[in-house]
């Protein structure tokens, strides 16, 4: 990462509103290839909306985003995804009947070339492509440490489990970008410190570009390079953890100040 | 009562070993001669099993071994190794002892405290271990350990920002080999052909109960007599499959899936990691296998849990099946005639019940199975001989070379131990403890003559446990001998007699029975998190964590007709019938070697656990109904934290029959 590369995503003054409410007002932000960005903020503030904007779940009425210099602002879901962006969710979101394999090997249609005759009778390109893929899909479950659990429905998983399958799901799209959704929310301390660990591995194997929403300051200053706050739909901070930790509006927007 | 007792002899002289054939490397070479492209060695690895046949072992030792010459590896040098069962590992191990070092294996999941003591005690100057979490262990403790000169890791993940000098990969050490080929061509054979059978094989630290661990050194003529005798005794061949999966640093495993494999020359299979073995047994169906009680005792939980969800059909199926089994295996072991109704029923339940649940079990192929480690309960041993597998008892420690005697195939007794291996004489102390000679009665322990004089008497050694002999020559273990007491009314108590017994539950995970010099017996039970947290679920009953659920009265009601059993069953024993449980209490936090409430191998720690649960059990000999407690727990980091609850005490009910057969 050097100042003067442009940057992986630029999100440039976007408003999004949903009727009279307004969930993001002229929020700019910019993440860099190679960085671990963290946005913060109390409930309601617009982190989530901001992460579905950027995946093109939304599209904000002004201003516009950039990924990888090219405007993509009225993109959609899966032509975000095949840019190479992938997400997980705040409510997990797996295919609980579907194996865990299964639900990771979903991660891969992107990549995969379908062609009806070939994949029906596992042929030839179809074969070599669905080896090719579970190869791939095998080294991820290695990563993550989830070999036990390979052919476990997805739903039958305690919840930090299937956090982790989500990510193993949208790490096998090979994203140059990832988003992850409060992706410690409802986790205990030791499973925290798993996915600590897992986030930082993927960054430093993967060379993954890393945005996620959380609330825990002690693994947002453990594991972020940068930290975005929002409140109230609007970016109050920005910078390095421990300089947004000790900012007066991030510390007001916590804690509540009498509004005017 | 014989005082003595022989194994069978060997003809050739017990100790013999041919020159050419008398370390681990020479046994490799030459499998590599002779049984070239059979496979040595699997690994699941990325969910594909690999195969690795003896002449790549030979290969891949001998590049792991050039590569540490290449860093002035000198003969009698110590190598730790850490990790989980890899072939790697035991190449590494394979790769010391052929340039005449000694591999000196730790248990993966060591704290740094104890990995520090055993670094440091042994003189380590190489460790080779599996991955970043034992390298960040070993960085920490590094400056304490100033032997400690290079560290290569396996796996190299999570390591590509280390920038110690010290560090070096699996891969790159390889590849330093192989220029140390290209620069001393014969390097290797001349090491290994310097060997000789009398040298040190490996330093294996028991942890023991008690005190700092003692490095046990055995040779490679202990190791190698020990599991010919063994091999030749149970008939094993090379077509053999083991699962390795318990711990490297445990003599068994080193005895089973390496000595054996090598001296037989069968295949070891290294599962894909802790949590899939289960799986990975099943996929392997080994012909071979060993496990210690607490394994067997999970296996069954965990099935028992699965039987408890069934339908209510399946669920008396099964019940009245394996009563039947339990009774046709009785009267075998008895040598009597078994009715013809119940050979139909067992017939019967072979092709519903035993046959499917060993087939899901991964233990259909199983020829030979032992427990070992530990002692195990006649009812958890029964249960799977009543099923079909072939599971014998064997006894033996670290100090023997893991073996002395084994259950013969048609001379097994439930509550024995069997007879002595070929070679191996075993006799009764005065003072009941059990004393054994053989030809794999070990070294020394390392820099420790004061522990190796109390154990070890002119070749014969002093084994801890208290044992009897029965009138044909079957060795019984009691318990330790420094555990064995009386209750103040002069009743003799084994505590882990009685242990045994209450952990045959599938909802008791852990006890410890207290009573030396006590008006009577108390119990520190520790319940099973799965099966009773099922059998909670399954009664409606919410509880948000351990110590919760343990403390809830219905489980206290639920384990009290566990003791009752135990207690009924003690009726039977005349010798320790009259130590009878009479209060109990849950334990709000399970027992962890972390605490050092338990040894890594999972025995349980007396003295350490009468200091710190002091106040449960006083509450155990009053007639207090709820007592409060802390509990120090430690992380794996090394952090502690305390635990407060309160821990109700209760009485065991009275064991009528009619109140155990409700329970059921």
């Amino acid at each position: 990462m050097t100042a003067s590369a442009p940057p992986m995503l630029q999100v440039e003054g976007i408003s999004v509103a949903f009727g009279a409410v307004q969930a993001l007002t002229q929020v700019s932000l910019d993440i860099h290839r190679g960085e671990i960005v963290a946005i913060i903020g109390p409930n309601g503030a617009g982190k989530t909306s901001l992460i579905n904007v950027i995946s093109g779940f939304y599209h904000p009425y002004e201003g516009r985003i950039l990924f990888q210099g090219q405007d993509r602002t009225r993109l959609r879901p899966y032509e975000v995804a095949a840019l190479g962006v992938a997400r997980t969710f705040q409510n997990v979101a797996l295919f609980k009947g579907m194996s865990v394999l299964d639900n990771i090997m979903t991660g891969r249609l992107l990549k995969m070339r379908g062609s009806f005759l070939l994949d029906a009778v596992w042929w030839g390109p179809a074969r070599r492509q669905e080896l090719a893929n579970r190869a791939f899909v095998e080294r991820i479950i290695d990563f993550l440490e989830i070999q036990a659990i390979r052919k476990t429905p997805a739903g039958r998983l305690p919840y930090g489990l299937q956090k982790r399958v989500e990510l193993a799901r949208a790490l096998a799209a090979e994203p140059t970008l990832l988003l992850l959704d409060e992706p410690m929310a409802g986790m205990n301390v030791e499973e925290k410190e798993d996915m600590c660990r897992f986030v930082l591995d993927v960054h430093d194997e993967f060379g993954t570009t890393i945005a996620l929403i959380e609330h825990d300051m002690s693994v947002v200053m453990d594991i972020s390079d940068r930290v975005v706050a929002l409140d109230y739909g609007r970016k109050i901070a920005e910078g390095p953890p421990e300089l947004v930790r000790k900012d007066q509006a991030v510390i007001d927007a916590y804690l509540g100040v009498p509004h005017e | 009562m014989a005082s003595t007792t022989r194994g069978p002899a060997t003809g050739n002289g017990h100790a013999a070993l041919d020159p050419a054939l008398d370390t681990f490397p020479k046994l490799v070479a030459d499998n590599a001669r002779r049984l070239g492209d059979r496979v040595a060695v699997r690994e699941k690895d990325l969910g594909i099993w690999l195969a690795y046949t003896w002449r790549q072992y030979l290969e891949e030792s001998r590049l792991i071994a050039l590569g540490l010459r290449s860093l002035g590896f000198r003969r009698g040098d110590k190598v730790a190794i850490v990790g989980d069962n890899r072939p790697q590992l035991y190449w590494a191990m394979m790769a010391s002892q052929a340039l005449g070092g000694v591999p000196v294996p730790l248990y993966q999941d060591s704290i740094e405290r104890e990995m520090q003591y055993v670094l440091d005690h042994a003189e380590a100057r190489f460790a080779v271990v599996e991955d970043q979490e034992q390298v960040d262990k070993l960085l920490h403790v590094r400056a304490e350990c100033p032997r400690l000169e290079h560290v290569i890791y396996k796996d190299p993940r999570g390591l590509r920002h280390y920038r110690e000098d010290c560090l070096l990969s699996l891969e790159a050490l390889e590849e330093r080999g192989r220029a140390e080929a290209q620069a001393h061509p014969g390097a290797f054979e001349a090491e290994v052909a310097a060997g000789r059978g009398d040298d040190v094989a490996i330093i294996c630290y028991t942890s023991g109960t008690t005190g700092q661990p003692k490095g046990t050194m055995l040779s490679h003529r202990n190791l190698i007599v020990t599991a010919r005798n063994a091999i030749a005794h149970e008939g094993l061949t090379d077509r053999e499959e083991v699962l390795a999966y318990l711990p490297m640093a445990w003599a068994g495993d080193h005895m089973f899936s390496y000595g054996q494999s090598i001296v037989a020359g069968f295949t070891t299979n290294c599962p894909e990691s802790g949590a899939t073995v289960l799986h990975d047994l099943r996929e392997i169906g080994p012909t071979y296998f060993f496990a210690p009680p607490r394994i067997w005792e999970n296996i069954l939980t965990a099935v028992m849990i699965r039987v408890d969800d069934a339908g209510w059909l399946k669920r008396r199926m099964v019940h009245a099946l394996l009563d039947v089994a339990r009774r046709v295996e009785r009267a075998r072991l008895g040598r009597q005639p078994v009715a013809l109704g119940d050979r139909i029923l067992y017939g019967l339940g072979q092709l519903l019940v035993y046959g499917p649940m060993r087939d899901n079990l991964g233990m259909g192929r199983i020829r030979i199975a032992y427990t070992a480690g530990e002692a195990i309960s006649p009812e958890l041993l029964g249960f799977y001989r009543a099923l079909g597998v072939n599971v014998k008892q064997v006894y033996g420690m670290t100090e023997s070379s893991a073996l002395v005697s084994i259950q013969r195939d048609g001379d097994v007794k439930l509550d024995t131990v069997g007879t002595p291996l070929p070679g191996v004489e075993v006799r009764i102390s005065e003072g009941g403890e059990v004393l054994y000679r053989s030809p794999g009665v070990f070294l020394g322990y390392y820099k420790n003559p004061e522990a190796t004089r109390e154990t070890l008497d002119d070749g014969w050694v002093r084994s801890g446990d208290a044992g009897v002999l029965d009138r044909d020559g079957h060795l019984k273990i009691v318990d330790r001998a420094k555990d064995v007491g009386r209750l103040a009314d002069g009743t003799l108590f084994a505590p882990k007699y009685l242990e045994n017994k209450l952990k045959f539950s599938p909802f008791i995970k852990e006890a410890v029975c207290i009573g030396d010099g006590r008006p009577y017996v108390g119990a520190l039970v520790n319940i099973d998190l799965g099966s009773v947290g099922g059998w909670a679920e399954r009664r409606n009953l919410a509880y948000t964590s351990y110590t919760d659920l343990a403390q809830k009265p219905e489980v206290y009601e639920l384990i009290g007709r566990e003791v009752a059993r135990v207690n009924r069953s003690l009726a039977e024993d005349e010798a320790l019938g009259g130590a009878r449980i009479r209060r109990f209490l849950l334990l709000h936090k399970e027992l962890d070697p972390d605490d050092q409430e338990i040894t890594r191998t999972r025995k349980v720690r007396r003295g350490f656990i009468a200091q710190r649960y002091a106040a449960l059990i006083d509450a155990l000999y009053s007639d207090r109904r709820e007592v409060a407690v802390e509990a120090q727990v430690t992380y794996e980091d090394g952090r502690v934290a305390t635990v407060r609850a309160q821990v109700r005490v209760a009485d065991a009910p009275a064991a009528t029959a009619e109140a155990v057969e409700a329970a059921r």
